[in-house]
């Protein structure tokens, strides 16, 4: 897998201005971290690996961080450690490295324009809220909803997660 | 309301974000913010058409360029109104406001968004501001104000869940402490509720990043902590401002006492359902009894005050 040469993952990682060879090790991103409190991830771990060429596109962690920034705010090399995360995952993913739960999320947001579509029992609220049945999104505005197709099928996003 | 204050908030014309989660699992919280934003006599009308933000983990995670897309539509949407966006999850805020800000402070970005959206006739100008629920009555219409407005003041203690996205990453937002922030407990007092210190406050709740979606024991382990933290603190409720948040503590409740055989019941409510309490709606009203957790303790403390 050519993304995972060590050094066109990590221009890749530079051209999103994420520097992290300004890593000097002190650990307050995994000391920081909430995920890695109860799971096995350990950020600076990961962006070791990464940084040194190694493998991190199979690594399960990688999707064990919930994005919580509390790492990119405390450390004090002022390194953009999520926005690094994001680009390691969107490698993975170009790679069809991706969770079959996350491929249904995106098939969602492909066929529906919502990540978390309306349902029958969620429409039954809404009524008895007094409400529509159907929210003033695209839900309602079939021309919108063609509009969102579009714009992702623009994007490539469609074949994005349709590739088994 | 003092004169000023409502001069002030008269400028601020708004467009109504819902996003996903909101209308299509927890319509309560969309029926309870229309009734507080007409309280308070806020201009908001529906932002008709809009799509997922989208969500600013996941799917930012699998491609930036869609992320931007997608964001970028929605917020010229809100653009052909001439209204500034009002956001009810912290998600939604965290992926529009984000997108807004680097747009506009990136003009070769802006040119390779417009020219996806030029593919559907539309184009981002960078024209207008995003805005998260809680910010703007903070900043607009002030704790104050709003306490002047309260009908019934609730006389419970609360444990407020800020979560992850509302403040963080800080780079471009309203400049808010991201480390110990203050308020959104001063929104909650201004219902005569008490806001209690718990540790791990500023803590995230397990759900961010597709870890819900896909990892649900890794981030039932956070929130099991959060809980925990929360349960020991003594309070009557949740208060969170994020439906993916409040979901996660919600269900995540029902969740581990099917997993575990634990008794959790706190209540959960989005701030515009705690508002709306206090502006003396009923909990049915505002669709508080339609979570996956529930208090029939707190409903009849609630439907007993004075």
């Amino acid at each position: 897998m050519s993304a995972t040469n060590g050094s066109t993952f990590l221009s890749r990682l530079d051209k999103t201005g994420t520097d992290i060879l300004k890593c000097m090790h002190c650990g307050v991103c995994t000391g920081s971290c909430p995920s890695g409190r109860h799971t096995s991830l350990n950020v600076r771990n990961l962006l070791r690996k990464a940084r040194k060429g190694e493998s991190v596109l199979s690594d399960e962690t990688l999707w064990t961080c919930t994005t919580c920034y509390n790492c990119q705010e405390r450390c004090p090399r002022g390194i953009d450690i999520v926005d690094a995360i994001f680009e390691i995952r969107a490698i993975a993913v170009q790679e069809g490295i991706i969770l079959k739960e996350h491929r249904t999320v995106g098939k969602l947001l492909v066929e529906h324009g919502h990540a978390v579509p309306i349902n029958a029992e969620n429409k039954a609220k809404r009524e008895a809220l007094g409400m529509d049945a159907l929210p003033p999104t695209v839900h309602s505005f079939p021309n919108a909803l063609s509009e969102v197709k579009k714009l992702l099928a623009n994007c490539k996003f469609d074949e994005l997660m349709s590739n088994e | 309301m003092s004169e000023s204050a409502r001069k002030e908030h008269e400028m601020n014309k708004l467009s109504l974000f819902l996003g996903c989660v909101i209308p299509n699992r927890y319509p309560g919280i969309e029926k309870s913010t229309k009734l507080c934003l007409e309280k308070l006599d806020i201009d908001c009308v529906d932002l008709e058409g809009a799509s997922c933000c989208p969500a600013p983990g996941i799917l930012r995670s699998f491609d930036k360029t869609t992320w931007l897309a997608l964001s970028s539509r929605n917020i010229s949407l809100t653009e052909d109104l001439g209204r500034d966006m009002l956001t009810i999850c912290n998600g939604c805020y965290g992926s529009l406001a984000d997108a807004n800000n680097e747009l506009k402070a990136d003009e070769d970005l802006k040119e390779s968004v417009n020219s996806h959206l030029a593919a559907v006739d539309r184009e981002f100008k960078g024209t207008q501001d995003i805005r998260h629920i809680t910010e703007f009555l903070y900043q607009e219409i002030e704790p104050e104000n709003i306490r002047e407005l309260v009908t019934n003041p609730l006389e419970i203690r609360v444990a407020v869940h800020y979560g992850c996205h509302l403040l963080k990453p800080s780079k471009g937002r309203v400049g808010m402490s991201v480390e110990r922030p203050s308020f959104f407990d001063e929104l909650v007092e201004a219902t005569g509720a008490v806001s209690v210190d718990y540790p791990d406050k500023m803590e995230c709740c397990g759900a961010g990043g597709g870890v819900r979606s896909a990892l649900s024991d890794e981030a039932l382990a956070l929130t099991e902590h959060k809980l925990s933290m929360i349960e020991e603190a003594g309070v009557d409720c949740i208060v969170n401002a994020c439906p993916f948040c409040h979901m996660q503590l919600d269900v995540g409740q029902t969740d581990l006492n099917e997993r575990d055989g634990t008794e959790h019941s706190i209540p959960v409510l989005h701030y515009t359902q705690l508002l709306g309490l206090a502006f003396g709606y009923t909990v049915e009203e505002l669709g508080i009894d339609l979570n996956s957790t529930l208090n029939k303790a707190f409903f009849e403390m609630i439907e007993d005050r004075p």
